[in-house]
């Protein structure tokens, strides 16, 4: 069968259910009784095993099948689940995870699962599961694993398929015994010299349905009708006669040469598992339903899920393929560099009719561009919802008690912002985690709770999505940072003591410094802060930290809603045109030749009580002159970068407006401050200043 | 139809020229053949890098083959064009004299390239096209275009 069409469809799915068993799982941690949760994980399980098997992966049932059986069991309260599970069946979340990648990726999914089915399998026996890892070691005993698991899957298939029904047949075959009729599967051999196979087959077929409802042939009808088939076939018939009749019927059409009847007795598992299957059905369209729990992190986690899944029942979506909302959003750009070409035009042109119509399809094609802008936003649950995973690991592997609050994950970022922020915020993450929260024991000497909070925030204001990361910790210790600062000579003693704490604090930023002690795998070797702060600047936001001492620290991090269109003040300098982002900019002013100040071979203003720096486009660009006579007040584009402030000396503000950013492409990379192009309305192109650069 | 045998494998090139002689790049590795337009100047990168234009939306960074290839600087004038070409992910516009012609050549009449051919050192180039009383320098676009010749110059520059 073409699986192809299928295959992203399985891919999304999947992952929604990896994703459903992680969260369950987690929570199932804290609550171990819990018996509908086990039914939630089950479910996702049981259905992951369905799509797996359809789709022809059959490492991935395999595994899911042992999984299943496994909770089965806890469901039925013949077993209990204790940490050793937990860990064995996230583990096998994490293999299906990694089958899922390579399936996606364009692998076959297949991995090696037998040390983790000879694991589950020691569960259902009772034994204590031997220590995973051990077993990937010691060879000979995963060897024999391995054989266990070649069983296993044998057994699965047969188990699952013997008679090479799906669910839905299941179901159906389930549903009928239960309203008192009987499923047969019948074989039928047709004679060596039969001449019309085809024929006979189709006699057996007709003869059959008389008797009842005919529910699967293998091969399938068409084929029998066109003769594909060697000697036999098989007919599933649901009827209420007996065996003997059927038999009867079945030889009563010639040039036959045998048949076999057998009744098909779904065994208890799998009528068990066709239960779930049926249950499940009216909640599959939607997005897993969160189970509602007690505690107050998850019930926080939930409200944040609340809304999103209740849309997705309300309103009716369908799936588009982000590449052509990226097509979109090109061909938009082109429009909003038309609309300033046509707004410039009516300007000049002066009049009225074309410049009422120029105005009324500037205020349509914004009200257009917002459309297109929030169809490209995705909440940023898709990043946060792996961190619980992460950070359970985490604490464990640090042996901590954490508690991972996650608040405002239906918050909406641009997608291609989404894409790039797992990775700051992994590192975030994992140094509250590693430097900021203390021991057990440390917090109890402390007189703090044992079990650490760390708080993951995201939200709207104004046109940024701001996100912290906030742990009840220790907080940041100033002293020790700026030791570390002075040793590797990020700062002289004579800076060190005009320093705010929170300047203190910010030098984490700086690169080449870590204040752990001990370097430990989790949050490296002080590599990590700077380069968070790069990538997020990189996405056009900031990140600035905050703390207090004994009582925690806060990163927060502030981001741009979007990166494709951002508003700008366009600045002439001579005969050129350059694109200042309006998010670098505080503010314009003019002053005159007087107000100009030399400090250390540097020209200065008094900008609002500070001492400014300017810096001369003209000259760090190297702009040529041009004739055109200049009045000799100095007009200046404020900017900063953090607190660091600079003025940047143009001709003349030309005004503020929205630009479409472009890239300058791979033939030129890295250009010294410049961060992009955008294209003008009279067709030209100006080059956007990245003002990060300027600021020393 | 023609007897295959006979027909020997050729390439199309776009003939254009650079002071006296006369070039060739092959014509899938051209996307268009533009007049020249306002091109701004991207400050702090190579001098034969003159700026970047405005391709039909596409930022497109344009390249003065004569200073590419350290010939003299000439006015550009009526017959300057602009030959947009694309080598891999990269799209660049190359300032040429003039281009106006669209020639096969047969792969058997292009020779290796000597040292030096008009000043052009022999990386730059595929090789030499002999044709009746023409001869036409092949670019090897790849070497031309290389990004990593400006890393090393803004180096140097740096």
């Amino acid at each position: 069968m073409e699986m192809n069409q299928y295959l992203d469809m399985f891919i999304e799915e999947s992952k929604e259910h990896i994703q459903a068993i992680n969260d369950h799982l987690l929570v199932l941690e804290n609550d171990p009784e819990n018996v509908n949760l086990i039914n939630e994980i089950f479910r996702s399980a049981h259905t992951l095993k369905g799509m797996a098997a359809t789709m022809g992966f059959e490492d991935m049932a395999a595994l899911t099948h042992e999984m299943e059986n496994v909770l089965d069991q806890a469901r039925n309260h013949k077993l209990v689940i204790d940490t050793d599970i937990m860990d064995v069946i996230f583990k096998c979340v994490d293999v299906l995870e990694t089958m899922l990648y390579s399936i996606a990726g364009g692998g076959d999914g297949k991995e090696d699962v037998s040390h983790i089915v000879a694991a589950l399998k020691a569960i259902l026996k009772g034994e204590l599961p031997v220590s995973i890892r051990q077993e990937d070691v010691s060879q000979p005993e995963s060897a024999s694993g391995k054989e266990t698991a070649a069983t296993a899957i044998a057994e699965t298939a047969e188990d699952m398929r013997p008679y090479q029904l799906d669910e839905y047949e299941f179901t159906v075959i389930e549903q009928s015994i239960e309203s008192g009729y009987h499923a047969y599967w019948i074989k039928t051999s047709v004679k060596d010299d039969c001449v019309l196979k085809a024929a006979r087959a189709y006699m057996v077929y007709d003869n059959l349905e008389s008797l009842g409802e005919i529910i699967k042939t293998t091969p399938s009808v068409e084929e029998l009708e066109e003769e594909k088939f060697e000697k036999s076939f098989e007919i599933v018939l649901i009827s209420k006669e007996t065996e003997d009749k059927i038999e009867k019927t079945v030889m009563n059409v010639s040039e036959i040469e045998a048949v076999e009847v057998r009744e098909i007795q779904p065994n208890a598992q799998h009528t068990a598992s066709v239960q779930q299957q049926e249950e499940k059905q009216p909640a599959a369209s939607v997005a897993p339903t969160k189970q509602p729990a007690a505690k107050g992190t998850k019930e926080e986690k939930t409200a944040a899920k609340a809304p999103v899944a209740k849309k997705s029942t309300t309103s009716k979506t369908i799936r588009v393929d982000i590449e052509r909302l990226d097509v979109l959003m090109n061909l938009f750009s082109e429009l909003v560099i038309d609309r300033g070409r046509l707004e410039q035009l009516a300007r000049e042109s002066g009049q009225s009719a074309l410049m009422e119509t120029v105005e009324h399809m500037s205020r349509i094609s914004g009200d257009l561009q917002n459309i297109i802008l929030t169809m490209r936003m995705v909440p940023v649950e898709q990043v946060f919802n792996r961190f619980p995973r992460m950070v359970r690991d985490l604490a464990k592997d640090l042996n901590k008690k954490i508690n991972l609050e996650i608040v405002g994950a239906d918050t909406e970022l641009d997608r291609t912002v989404i894409d790039e922020i797992g990775d700051p915020l992994v590192h975030l993450l994992r140094n509250s985690l590693d430097h900021g929260v203390e021991s057990a024991e440390e917090r109890r000497a402390a007189g703090k709770p044992e079990e650490g909070l760390v708080q993951l925030k995201a939200y709207h204001s104004g046109n940024h999505v701001f996100i912290e990361v906030r742990d009840d910790g220790k907080g940041i210790n100033r002293e020790k940072v700026l030791k570390k600062a002075l040793e590797r000579g990020i700062l002289t003693e004579q800076t060190a003591s005009s320093l705010s704490d929170k300047q203190i604090y910010e030098l984490l930023f700086a690169s080449g410094l870590s204040t752990a002690d001990q370097i430990s795998d989790v949050s490296g070797r002080g590599v990590g802060l700077d380069v968070v702060k790069t990538k997020i600047e990189s996405l056009g936001g900031s990140c600035s930290v905050d703390s207090n001492p004994g009582a925690g620290t806060t990163f927060l991090i502030q981001l741009p809603l979007t990166l494709s269109i951002i508003s700008a003040m366009l600045v002439q300098v001579e005969d050129e045109k350059f694109a200042v982002p309006l998010s670098s900019i505080i503010e314009t002013a003019v002053f005159s030749p007087d107000d100009i100040m030399h400090a250390h071979q540097q020209d200065v203003i008094d900008f609002r009580g500070r001492i400014v720096p300017l810096v001369s486009l003209k000259s760090i660009f190297n702009i040529p002159d041009s004739i055109e006579h200049k009045d000799n007040d100095i007009s200046v584009v404020i900017v900063r970068k953090g607190d660091k402030m600079a003025g940047l000396v143009v001709d003349s503000f030309i005004g503020q407006q929205e630009i479409v950013l472009k890239s300058l492409g791979k033939y030129l990379t890295n250009v010294f401050a410049i961060s992009g192009a955008t294209i003008l309305g009279d067709g030209q192109v100006a080059l956007i200043i990245d003002c990060n650069a300027l600021i020393k | 139809m023609l007897d295959h045998k006979d027909i020997v494998e050729e390439i199309k090139v776009i003939v254009f020229r650079l002071k006296d002689e006369e070039y060739g790049v092959e014509v899938n590795q051209v996307k268009s053949i533009e007049r020249l337009e306002h091109i701004t100047r991207v400050p702090r990168t190579p001098q034969f890098i003159k700026g970047v234009i405005n391709m039909r939306g596409i930022v497109t960074p344009i390249v003065d083959l004569r200073r590419r290839f350290g010939i003299e600087e000439a006015t550009y004038n009526e017959t300057t064009r602009v030959i947009i070409v694309a080598i891999g992910e990269i799209e660049v516009g190359l300032i040429v004299d003039s281009a106006n012609d669209v020639i096969d050549i047969p792969i058997n009449a292009i020779e290796p390239p000597p040292e030096v051919v008009g000043g052009i050192e022999a990386v730059y180039l595929r090789g030499v096209a002999k044709l009746d009383r023409r001869l036409l320098i092949l670019l090897n676009l790849n070497k031309v275009l290389n990004t990593d010749e400006i890393k090393q110059l803004e180096n140097i520059e740096a």
